[in-house]
């Protein structure tokens, strides 16, 4: 038994991504608070492990595991917990963390907390904050045990916290990858035509208040700056300014971005009917009754193309 | 091929669900299918359809009411449906996987799909745990699945369509994302004509296992009914909110 | 919209002589044998075969319907072109085509065959659903939702009659009353969950409280009477909300129904007696109209508008009533009535009914512009500032529509809530 917190990070296309500096520096937090270290530990080859603010970093360099494996993934923190019994393993609630957490929860019989969106030290055990059913629920969960298995949300802590330089440690892997049921083949690329607006993190979705297929620029610029896509309400794509692919609603496509700021739309239902479980909604709209300002989580009166371009010199 | 697809039956989340106490006040809310339960069906069917086979559905009854469910499962192409009676609408994940493992067990399936997640998957989802009561390797965020033979080629989708392809060999568990097609219509005519003459397996739950997760609150996230409002020239509008996004790691 | 065929070549000749005079030209092609009799006539067979659907095999190719259909206007279509299409060899039960009828009813009141598009839709649209073929996205999903919710809007049945605590007056529900009532008030799904209708509910909720009615309605009870999801091909699931609406209306005693909607009003008095449901039926159009003597005297506040009301198919050609919201809305102080060119027998659909509702943006894929955006237009062209509806499913239609074709000066709203600003002054 240790106070230790392992941190499963992820990578791919030799980068890390967000979520594994966030889980780093809650472990920290977390360690601190109970006397241990948070331990990231990272899994494949081809990436530069030395970049976490842990206490250690274990680096599980292996060439065959240069794409993800669920299932090498899954047997190698298993066996990291058995030899370090952490305390607490954290993942991230994302397509790669979500195929190993439940698993080494069942596998152990250590409780699983999924969605998590915050996680505090209470009297030498966590207590979590889960965002179920939708967001549309919080619940308060306290993992009973030896050992927590927490999958967590990404964007829920600050990035810079996790962000350092431990030197990692290089361990050789102890699964066999030859004895793999599960064989990456190959790396899929995004097909070319148009982007999936369903599968995007953040979205900037414009609305007729646009005006005119000029100004999709704008929008186009805003979105590049934050690294979001562009999506629209239906008469921007009625009007042939976007794709139909773009269109977001009733008859367009359900979405459920992080990030969904959206530009000159009022808000009809059959709009918010393809977006209202965005996670973070912020509306600029001229009219300060327009109904989208009931559904937002921000709001602002204000002119689209002046908060556009001041957004983008921000930016 | 001898296909079983693992469902859950969940509180709908088109309303607003009240709570009762430190859990969902399951009697005033609505169950329905979990919406990846549909697309993992219809991978099901598709291999069906394209290698032969059989496809089997099976789901925990915690309300009473996860015939009607079967039922459309039955009419979009299923085989054969099985329900584990429980009736406990708190039964969470590991309870869940637990027992349809112990389902599972005896069916010799080849692969074995759930839906990738469910909005109540507080403890985790069911598919990875049922790979591991099982033994069986587990690969989730599935695009796609082909039957080779014994194994099969399985597409996983990670963020903004990029993806891997993997060779799986039999048997496996998979969280499906989305069938390579959407999810099929059943007529109404047929779902009726199935609850009038199918049969539906009836098993006892059997195992125990649990989420080990004590309960101390839940509730609504603090919600305001209008947005909060940015006050201010346009230019201040644009500042406040880039500080927003940048504090939510969003920019 | 492409034709599925190419026109017949002109067939030519080089050299043609006749009697020793030579008659090479490009009209000499009346001496060829035309491709007509080459056409084949299966795949007519095919959707006249399928029950109900028979009509279809009678079209002489006359072509009046063509001239009235409203979807021609905005692509290429119409019975005739329908049959011609599949004598050239398009499968109807396939084809985006099968979607795109409205069965407005337009073209069965100038047949001279009864080439009936009400029922023949229906049918060849259930058998495609049977078959397994094409549905477009949307119009599954609001299948999905009536089997599930019990509307097409996927709202919770729990909430039904959320909206009565806004309404300003009391509203009975049948359940809570207990007792006999004159009038049980269907509200109808888009007037219970959709913004624009709960506005109508509203009125019409105050406006019978005003005139004293003795009604009621059935609250949490209440569901979708899914007559455009049968006219959209799914008869089981209309068939299903019918046992379940007939039970409920037997459970309790009242003497007649009003409806809010038109196609309620065709489910109820058109289709349920076929399933034994034979009760007085009536429209809120034709119930108020009865009780103008009254209401005349309450509408004090004039409303100094232009109005040109759009006939709903649904009230209109399919039960007959063209008068009653036109003497409803006559009756209001400083209403000027004008009538767009298209009205009454010949109105002019807005796309909403048969599904039409449920598959926006297919048809819009497939025509060059949306029913209702032609609708709007013509609304605008009388100079009115005000377009009255007397269906559910319009408002929202139109209120887009006007909005995309640049006519956001036209206000659409439904006959109930003018009455109401009328009654209640603007509010
Ligand atoms: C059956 C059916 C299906 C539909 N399906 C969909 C669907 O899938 N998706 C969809 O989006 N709609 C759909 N609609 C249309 C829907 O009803 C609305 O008409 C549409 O969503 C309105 O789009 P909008 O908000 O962009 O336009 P508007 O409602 O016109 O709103 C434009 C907004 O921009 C604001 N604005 C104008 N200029 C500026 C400026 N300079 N700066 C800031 N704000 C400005 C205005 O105040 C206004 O609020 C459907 C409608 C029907 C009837
Ligand atoms: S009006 Fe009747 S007979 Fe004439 S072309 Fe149309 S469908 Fe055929
Ligand atoms: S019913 Fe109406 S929409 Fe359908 S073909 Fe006839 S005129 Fe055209």
């Amino acid at each position: 038994m240790s106070n230790d917190i392992l941190v499963i990070t992820e990578h791919m296309d030799g980068k890390f991504s967000d979520v594994s500096f966030e889980m780093v520096g809650k472990a920290r937090e977390l360690a601190s608070a109970l006397g241990g270290q948070a331990v990231a530990v990272v899994i494949g080859s081809g990436v530069d492990a030395n970049v976490f603010a842990s206490d250690s970093t274990l680096h599980i360099d292996d060439a065959a595991l240069s794409g993800f494996n669920p299932e090498a993934y899954a047997k190698i923190v298993e066996a990291l917990v058995k030899e370090k019994s952490p305390k607490a393993v954290l993942f991230g609630w994302t397509v790669t963390g979500m195929d190993v957490a439940a698993w080494l929860s069942a596998k152990t019989g250590a409780p699983c907390a999924a969605y998590a969106k915050d996680i505090r030290v209470d009297g030498g055990g966590f207590v979590v904050s889960c965002q179920v059913y939708g967001g549309k629920l919080m619940a308060e969960v306290a993992p009973e045990g030896d050992m927590a298995v927490i999958a967590c949300l990404a964007g829920s802590f600050p990035v810079e916290a996790g962000q350092g330089s431990t030197a990692a440690t290089a361990t050789a892997s102890p699964v066999d990858a030859g004895s793999l049921k599960v064989k990456f083949v190959e790396a899929i690329k995004p097909a070319g035509g148009d982007v999936d607006i369903t599968a995007q993190a953040k979205l900037v979705s414009i609305g007729r208040g646009i005006g005119g297929k000029e100004n999709v620029e704008l929008a186009e610029e805003l979105a590049q700056a934050l690294g979001a896509t562009v999506s629209a309400s239906r008469p921007v794509v009625d009007a042939g300014w976007l794709p139909r692919t773009r269109q977001v609603g009733k008859s367009g496509l359900k979405v459920k971005p992080k990030l969904y700021l959206m530009l000159g739309i009022s808000g009809a239902p059959e709009h918010l009917e393809g977006m209202k479980s965005a996670e973070l909604i912020i509306a600029i709209n001229t009219d300060k009754k327009a109904p989208i300002f009931n559904v937002a989580h921000y709001g602002a009166t204000a002119d689209l193309f002046e908060v556009a371009e001041a957004m983008l010199e921000l930016l | 091929m001898n296909i079983v697809v693992a469902i859950k039956h969940i509180p709908s989340i088109a309303d607003d669900l009240p709570v009762s106490g430190k859990n969902v006040d399951f009697d005033s809310v609505d169950f329905v299918l979990n919406e990846w339960d549909e697309h993992s069906i219809e991978q099901a069917v598709l291999i069906k359809e394209a290698v032969g086979g059989t496809v089997t559905v099976v789901g925990v009854d915690l309300i009473g009411e996860l015939d009607n469910v079967l039922h459309l499962a039955l009419a979009k192409g299923a085989d054969k449906v099985v329900k584990i009676t429980a009736d406990d609408p708190a039964a969470d994940s590991h309870m869940q996987a637990k027992w349809l493992a112990e389902a599972i067990k005896g069916m010799g399936a080849n692969m074995v799909f759930a839906g990738v997640q469910a909005s109540n998957d507080l403890d985790g989802q069911i598919g990875p745990m049922i790979a591991a009561y099982l033994d069986m390797p587990y690969i989730g965020g599935v695009s796609s699945v082909e039957a080779n033979g014994d194994s099969a080629t399985v597409n996983k989708e990670f963020a903004g369509g990029a993806g891997a392809k993997y060779s799986v060999s039999m048997p496996f568990v998979a969280g499906v994302q989305a069938a390579p097609k959407p999810p099929r219509y059943a007529p109404v005519s047929k779902v009726r004509q199935m609850a009038q003459t199918a049969t539906i397996e009836t098993v006892s739950p059997s195992g125990d296992a649990s989420a080990g997760l004590a309960f101390k609150n839940m509730a609504p996230p603090v919600a305001t009914g209008h947005a909060e409002m940015i006050e201010g020239s346009s230019k201040e509008v644009a500042a406040k909110i880039v500080e927003l996004l940048k504090s939510k790691g969003l920019a | 919209m492409a034709p599925k065929y190419e026109k017949a070549k002109a067939i030519q000749k080089e050299n043609v002589v006749v009697d020793g005079i030579d008659i090479s030209g490009h009209w000499n092609r009346m001496f060829e044998q035309r491709v007509i009799t080459e056409y084949t006539p299966e795949l007519i067979e095919k959707i006249a075969d399928i029950p109900n659907a028979e009509s279809f095999a009678n079209c002489y190719q006359c072509a009046k319907c063509v001239a009235v259909c409203p979807v021609d206007v905005v692509g290429n279509y119409g019975p005739r072109k329908l049959y011609r299409y599949a004598q050239t060899g398009m499968d109807l039960t396939e084809a985006p085509e099968l979607w795109l009828c409205t069965t407005c009813a337009n073209c069965l009141r100038v047949c001279p065959k009864e080439v009936n598009m009400v029922k023949i839709m229906p049918a060849a649209r259930e058998q495609a659903i049977l078959d397994g073929k094409f549905v477009p996205n949307e119009l599954q999903q609001a299948f999905e939702n009536t089997a599930k919710s019990g509307n097409p809007l996927g709202q919770p049945q729990r909430k039904r009659d959320a909206w009565i605590k806004d309404a300003g007056v009391e509203i009975p529900i049948m359940k809570d009353l207990g007792r006999k009532v004159d009038v049980l008030w269907y509200v109808g799904s888009y007037p219970s969950y959709h913004p624009r209708g709960i506005d109508a509910a509203s009125a019409a909720a105050r406006i019978f409280t005003a005139l004293g009615i003795d009604f009621a309605i059935l609250g949490k009870e209440e569901k979708d009477d899914a007559d455009s999801q049968r006219l959209a091909g799914e008869k089981g699931l209309f068939e299903m909300m019918t046992e379940y609406n007939i039970e409920t209306f037997n459970k309790y005693e009242w003497d007649e129904l009003v409806v809010t909607g038109p196609h309620e009003l065709n489910a109820f008095k058109n289709v349920y007696p076929k399933y034994g449901f034979e009760r007085p039926v009536v429209h809120y159009t034709t119930f108020l109209a009865r009780h103008l003597d009254k209401l005349k005297p309450m509408l004090k506040h004039s409303v100094n508008k232009k109005i040109t009301y759009h006939d709903p198919c649904y009230l209109g050609r399919h039960n007959g009533e063209y008068e009653a919201p036109r003497q409803l809305l006559e009756a209001i102080p400083g209403v000027e009535l004008v009538e767009m060119g298209r009205n009454r027998e010949n109105g002019y659909c807005c796309g909403g009914g048969g599904g039409g509702m449920w598959m926006d943006s297919f048809t819009a894929k497939h025509t060059t512009m949306r029913l209702s955006e032609k609708r709007a237009m013509e609304a605008a062209s009388t100079g009115a500032n005000v377009l009255a509806v007397a269906c559910p499913f319009e408002v929202s239609r139109f209120a887009d529509a006007v909005k995309s074709t640049g006519n956001e000066h036209v206000d659409v709203l439904d006959i109930l809530e003018l009455l109401d600003r009328s009654m209640r002054g603007d509010q």
